[in-house]
């Protein structure tokens, strides 16, 4: 039954292991864009813009735990996938109108590692209090 | 680059009027780009100070507000090129809710635009595949790999032979550019966003919807396109150059069709909300200098009297100064028959006046009223997550990279299997193809994603058109497990208002008959209008609503412990208990037995004497509600337990709970007392609901798994509480409870859904019936399968809205 298991059969099957490998690697291990460290005050507040398109740019944001950081929102799609914003810890979901910056200040008291989500849970970003 | 630039045109020190802003700026790439805008700005009259910040995207400007606006900032730093905005904080919540009813319905309308002219090209698609599959066939004798297409063919080949003979004329080649180009045009219209956001994703190691539909359209796309244009290169490895372009379009446009009924369909799941945000009247009509003028509600200022009319809706929250009228507040509270409204009472913003004209002074107003409030309210829950939700979101979180492994070693396996069983390479590539592009096709992360939060949204609002507001899906999810629920009496279970309730005369007494007892109610009152125990204003309450004569005494003393004595109209009137009756001499004992007989009824019962005379008992309680019996009866149906605490005495308590039908009373218990006995009712296990005013009892409230404050309709923002009812009505307790149960079944049912829906199509789409039963699925029905899905979870939420309340 195998006897035309060929040459193509083992190329196939190792450029689609390859392949599987690559898209878990990519998705799931690669190292992301790095962290951008929010150090500088403007009104006693920390404040970032983080770009929403298909995604969260920065994707990683470091702050100071104990102080109110100011995150702008800048959506710069329609896309119904990332029309919310979602501090799961901190009880905030937020609505985000396509093509405009809105605003969401939260204070991290402790140290830690706060991930903020899209409304479904598929972009996804992380808010680290140092 | 420095940021001080103070020219000598502008003064040396920030004027007195120097305010700061914080502009976000877009697109800047470069240090270039950064001084760039900095020195426009600098440049800009009435700027005082502009420092532009490259990594946090945003610059900081301190500016002469009477020389230059905002706005006129933001202009400048777009004439640079590069974008900014303002960013908004201050959205209302009726704001926001206009802006996002806007997007859905613009989306809507796109989707369906897009979704109707893409179907069109897919029926043309289809009917141009038809010769040209006939083509294929006659010359490379190959299998057609699409199940639904194969099928289509056979059936509709000879009718579309007879219909336009014509179109079978036309030369292949002809055929399949023309396809080539009418696909490329859809992709790059209407299914232009499933590429762009993709790519997007991407970009962030992300994966979602579009990523599957970006991937299985684009490799059929790509496939066909090198059929097209290198045909020669497939016949030569025995594979037929088939193309798929009617699967890319009707995919294309069966995948926008779901898209648009869900954006329709999740529109609905918030109807709730927008007629709550619709209540608010635009205008109101006001008294400013004597003079009546109709101004819009947002200038209306505390303290403005404002006018309403019969059928006009109440502009804003008020006092009523004079006149009355029945006010329906159905819309807020739930409750169906119009409330009576006197002097003092307090009017409610977004409620319709229904039969009296009255002027009452404004109160809470703007973000502070009662309906932006409850809109607020309703905003948050509407968005919150439910914990049931956690498993779905950690599915989602991988989903989309593990449907691509899955559709490449779906490829794989069959490419092996076909080929190693005697097919030839050409086949064995054709049927690997379709299983891989209908796995990915046929995969809906969205289903899974709405499945929580679509009935979150629905019940939230069905709560609050029933006067039932739910704070949240957590709420929400653990209102369904109470097991126990626990009643505080004094304003739950009872009006919390004592009440004359009644008045037994003495039999030998001048006092006998209606005309007596009036007189006689005049007298006592008269004289507790000097008093301060809490019982006399109930007194006094009464004689008024009776319109009898309330007139000061023209002497009072007040003996503690024992009641009040006092002189109206020339005789002399004692209220108290035996031993004040004894002070004076006044032999109690006639009316002795019904003293006792009111007391066990939980009554706080007085002697009246006239003159020196035994004339009556008057007796005071706090009522049960009309409605708590029914309530309580339903709660005892719905399995759970019910416990009333209250800080009265035993007797009374015992009196009250047999009235109500509760047979569960922990009586004399102090306020921290309540939270213990929920504490030791949770130690047992219990899940406990603590229903209370939200004002005396918070500590319990929090303390309990779910706290239910029940308002007077205004009192909506207790911290402590978790669902707030509008009515003072222990019905509202039920319909909370039964609506969190009907819920979660709806949650499961979607979840449920969601799950099997990819658990048994996908392995359907990846073949694995096809050894058993010789079933494949073709691209096309998976994708009308996908589109389905999504579509069928929201229409299961919304079958929320159905929901009734218990009938009292």
């Amino acid at each position: 039954m195998l006897a035309t298991f060929g040459s193509i059969d083992w190329i196939v099957l190792t450029a689609a292991g390859a392949t599987i490998l690559w898209v878990n690697w990519y998705f799931f291990a690669a190292e992301r864009a790095p962290a951008l460290a929010v150090t500088q005050s403007s009104g006693g507040l920390h404040e970032v813009t983080v770009v929403v398109q298909g995604g969260y740019t920065p994707s990683t944001i470091r702050v100071k735990a104990g102080l109110p950081v100011r995150l702008l929102f800048d959506r710069q799609e329609t896309s119904s996938c990332s029309e919310e914003v979602v501090f799961a810890d901190f009880g905030t979901r937020t609505y985000l109108p396509a093509h405009e910056i809105t605003a969401v200040t939260i204070t991290p008291a402790t140290p830690g590692t706060y991930e903020f989500t899209c409304g479904m849970s598929m972009l996804r970003g992380k808010l680290i209090a140092e | 680059m420095s940021t001080a630039n103070i020219t000598p045109s502008r003064p040396a020190a920030p004027p007195p009027s120097a305010e700061k802003v914080l502009i976000p700026v877009s697109g800047m790439t470069c240090a270039a780009c950064q001084s760039r805008v900095q020195r426009t700005l600098n440049n800009t009259p009435g700027v005082v100070n502009a420092s532009v910040n490259l990594m946090m995207g945003n610059a900081t400007i301190s500016y002469d507000a009477s020389a230059v606006t905002p706005d006129a900032l933001v202009e400048r730093i777009r004439s640079t090129g590069y974008e900014a905005e303002m960013p908004r904080t201050d959205r209302t919540a009726f704001e926001e809710q206009a802006a996002r009813d806007a997007a859905t319905a613009a989306e809507f309308r796109e989707l369906r635009n897009k979704a109707l002219a893409s179907g069109v090209a897919g029926i043309l698609a289809m009917l141009l595949s038809m010769p040209l599959m006939s083509v294929m066939n006659a010359e490379h004798h190959g299998p057609v790999a699409d199940p639904f297409m194969r099928w289509a063919m056979e059936h509709m080949t000879p009718a579309l032979r007879a219909a336009a003979p014509w179109l079978y004329a036309i030369p292949a080649a002809v055929l399949s550019w023309g396809l080539l180009l009418a696909t490329l045009g859809v992709m790059a219209w209407a299914g232009r966003h499933f590429y762009t956001r993709a790519w997007a994703a991407f970009r962030h190691h992300a994966a979602d919807m579009n990523t599957l539909v970006a991937v299985g359209t684009g490799a059929a796309f790509l496939y066909s396109v090198i059929a097209t244009v290198a045909p020669d290169f497939f016949v030569r490895n025995g594979v037929m150059p088939d193309v798929y372009y009617e699967a890319v379009i009707i995919i294309i446009a069966l995948i926008l069709t779901g898209n648009a009924f869900e954006a329709r369909a999740k529109r609905e799941t918030s109807t709730a909300l927008r007629a709550l945000a619709n209540l608010q009247p635009k205008t109101a009509r006001v008294l400013r200098d004597d003079v009546e003028q109709d101004v819009a509600v947002d200038s209306v200022q505390a303290a403005d009297v404002v006018l309403v009319r019969p059928g006009e809706r109440v502009p804003v929250d008020g006092e009523i100064v004079s006149g009355e009228s029945a006010v329906d507040e159905s819309m807020l509270t739930g409750e169906s028959l119009p409330v009576r409204k006197r002097v003092g009472d307090r009017v409610i913003g977004g409620t319709i006046n229904r039969t009296g004209a009255f002027r009452f002074r404004a109160t809470t107003l703007g973000e502070q009223s009662t309906l932006a409030q409850i809109v607020k309210l309703m905003r948050d829950a509407q968005g919150s997550r439910a914990p049931i939700q956690r498993l779905a979101d950690r599915i989602s979180a991988i989903f989309v990279p593990v449907v691509v492994s899955i559709a490449v070693a779906a490829f794989a396996v069959w490419f092996v299997a076909v080929h190693a069983n005697g097919g030839s390479l050409g086949e064995a590539a054709v049927r690997a193809f379709a299983a891989a592009v209908a796995v990915l096709i046929i995969a809906c992360p969205c289903a899974m994603g709405l499945a929580v939060p679509t009935a979150v949204m629905v019940s939230t609002g069905k709560g609050a058109e029933l006067g039932v507001l739910i704070k949240g899906g957590e709420a929400l999810q653990r209102a369904g497990d109470i097991t126990t629920v626990v009643l505080d009496k004094t304003g739950t279970v009872t009006e919390g208002r004592p009440t004359v309730t009644d008045i037994v005369i003495a039999p030998t007494g001048e006092f006998i008959g209606d005309a007596g007892r009036d007189e006689l109610l005049s007298l006592i009152a008269s004289v507790e209008t000097m008093s301060e125990h809490p019982l006399a204003d109930a007194i006094v309450r009464h004689a008024r609503e009776r319109e009898l004569a309330v007139v000061s005494p023209d002497a009072f003393e007040s003996h503690t412990g024992r009641g009040a004595t006092g002189v109206v109209r020339g005789r002399a009137v004692a209220v108290g208990n035996a031993t004040l009756m004894l002070d004076y001499a006044v032999d109690s004992a006639p009316l002795g037995q019904a003293v006792t007989r009111l007391a066990d009824e939980g009554k706080t019962a007085m002697f009246v004497a006239i003159d020196g005379a035994l004339a009556a008992v008057i007796a005071v309680a706090d009522p049960i509600r009309a409605t708590s019996r029914a309530a309580i009866q339903q709660l005892q149906a719905l399995g759970l337990d019910v416990v009333m605490l209250t800080g009265d005495n035993q007797r009374t308590a015992a009196a009250v709970a047999r009235e109500a039908g509760i047979t569960r009373v922990v009586a004399e218990v102090l306020p921290a007392g309540k939270v213990a006995e929920i504490a030791r009712l949770q130690a047992g296990g219990r899940v406990v609901a603590m229903v209370g005013d939200g004002v005396n009892d918070a500590p319990a409230l929090a303390k309990a798994d779910i706290g239910i404050a029940m308002g007077s309709g205004t009192d909506i923002a207790v911290e402590a509480a978790d669902i707030a009812l509008m009515r003072g009505d222990l019905a509202g307790v039920v319909d909370a409870i039964r609506l969190s149960h009907r819920t979660m079944r709806t949650m499961k049912q979607n979840l449920f859904w969601a799950f099997a829906y990819n658990v048994i199509g996908i392995p359907v789409a990846a073949g694995v019936l096809f050894p058993i039963f010789g079933l494949l699925l073709s691209p096309i029905l998976a994708s009308a399968a996908m589109a389905f899905s999504s579509v069928s979870v929201v229409m299961n939420s919304l079958r929320l809205r159905r929901f009734r309340a218990a009938k009292a």
